[in-house]
C-alpha cells in the first residue's frame, strides 16, 4: 500500500520523523488496536490512534453516554448522553481521520468472549474501569500472546504498565488477584480527576504507537506512577514473578475465567 | 536501619517486619497493596514473618481500577 498525497499531506508530522518516515506510517495504517473501554482512559487512546493512523482500531463497551461522563471521557459530547459509547467513539474518530476502520462491540468484555476479539489484534489497551476486567484483559492477552498496556486511575493519581505476556512482568505478577471486596474505591466512590485520564490514556496511546513502530523502549517491567497533585512521575523496576498464577513455574490459571466485581465501602476505607 | 520507601530514604527499627512498616506507614489495610522487595514481590502470607534488612529498596504498589465507565 502506497500513501496517495492526501496521506502524505495528514501525516507529514509523523513522516518527517526519522523514526517513523513513510514506512513506519504505512505500517501504522496496517496495523490493528483494540481499546477495552471507551471512557476516561479509552477516550484520548482512541482520538489520538485514530489521528495517528493506525488503520484499524476495535472499541468495546456496553454502556452508555452519561452526563456524568462528560467530565473526563472527552471522545463524548454534550449531545451524546443516552447514545451507545462506541457509537459515539466511532463518529468523533472517523470525524478526525475517515482513512481508518473503526470496528465496534457493543458488549461487556467477558470470558467467553474476549479472546476470539484480541486475537484479530496487534495491540490491546486497557482502559476498563474494574478488576474483573483488568485480571481478564491480562489472561486473555496471555492466552492469546497479544501485548497490551494496563493502567489505572483514581482521585489524583494513575499508573500504567506494559505487558509483552510471557516475555515481561504481567499485571498478576504483581496483583496476584483482585482485592478483597470493601478494599478498593471506584471512582464513582472516591472521584477522579478529569485530565488525569488524559495524560495516562495518551501514555497508553504513546505504548501502542511505539509497539507498532517498534522504535524506543516499552514500559516492561516498570510500573509507571504519576501524581497529578506533586507532579511526580516514577518508575518502580518489576522482575516477573516465579509465582504468577498464569505465568510463572506452575501456573494455576490454565483457562479464562472471569473473576467476581468487588468494590469499596468507603467507610471502612482510607484509600 | 536505614530502608528506601517508594523511593525515600529513612531511618527504622531493626527488626521491622513487613506488616510493622505497613502499620508505620499508616496503610492501614494491606490488601490494598502488593509489596516489592528489592525488585521482587513478596507473597501476601510472608507480610508477618519478612523482617526487612539495611539497604532493603521498599515498594507499595497500589490497586487501581479506575479508567472507564460510571
Amino acid at each position: 500500500m502506497e500513501l496517495d498525497d492526501r496521506q502524505i499531506k495528514r501525516y507529514s508530522r509523523h513522516i518527517i520523523l526519522e523514526q517513523i518516515g513513510g514506512a513506519g506510517q504505512q505500517k501504522l495504517l496496517e496495523s490493528k488496536v483494540l481499546i477495552v473501554g471507551a471512557g476516561g482512559l479509552g477516550s484520548p487512546a482512541a482520538l489520538y490512534l485514530a489521528a495517528a493512523g493506525v488503520g484499524t482500531i476495535g472499541v468495546i463497551d456496553a454502556d452508555k453516554v452519561d452526563l456524568t461522563n462528560l467530565q473526563r471521557q472527552i471522545i463524548h459530547h454534550t449531545e451524546d448522553v443516552g447514545t451507545k459509547k462506541v457509537v459515539s467513539a466511532k463518529n468523533k474518530m472517523l470525524a478526525v481521520n475517515p482513512d481508518i476502520t473503526v470496528n465496534t462491540y457493543q458488549h461487556w468484555a467477558m470470558a467467553d468472549n474476549i479472546r476470539e476479539i484480541i486475537r484479530d489484534y496487534d495491540f490491546v489497551i486497557d482502559g476498563t474501569d474494574n478488576f474483573p476486567a483488568k485480571f481478564l484483559i491480562n489472561d486473555a492477552c496471555y492466552f492469546e500472546k497479544v501485548p497490551f498496556s494496563h493502567a489505572g486511575i483514581l482521585r489524583f493519581e494513575g499508573q500504567l504498565m506494559t505487558v509483552l505476556p510471557g516475555e515481561t512482568t504481567c499485571y498478576r505478577c504483581v496483583f496476584n488477584s483482585p482485592p478483597p471486596p470493601g478494599a478498593v474505591p471506584s471512582c464513582s466512590q472516591a472521584g477522579v480527576l478529569g485530565v488525569l485520564a488524559g495524560v495516562i490514556g495518551s501514555l497508553q496511546a504513546t505504548e501502542a504507537v511505539k509497539y507498532l513502530l517498534g522504535i524506543g523502549e516499552l514500559l516492561t517491567n516498570e510500573l509507571l506512577t504519576y501524581s497529578a497533585l506533586t507532579m511526580d512521575f516514577r518508575k518502580i523496576t518489576l522482575k516477573r514473578n516465579p509465582n504468577c498464577p498464569i505465568c510463572g513455574e506452575n501456573p494455576q490459571i490454565t483457562e479464562l475465567k472471569d473473576e467476581e466485581q468487588v468494590e469499596c465501602d468507603l467507610d471502612n476505607c482510607e484509600c | 536501619m536505614k530502608l528506601v520507601v517508594n523511593g525515600e530514604d529513612g531511618d527504622f527499627n531493626s527488626g521491622l517486619t513487613v506488616s510493622r512498616l505497613l502499620i508505620e506507614k499508616e496503610i492501614k489495610m494491606p490488601e490494598m497493596v502488593s509489596v516489592e522487595i528489592n525488585g521482587q514481590i513478596l507473597k501476601r502470607n510472608e507480610f508477618d514473618q519478612r523482617t526487612l534488612e539495611e539497604g532493603d529498596k521498599v515498594e507499595f504498589l497500589y490497586f487501581m481500577g479506575g479508567g472507564s465507565g460510571a
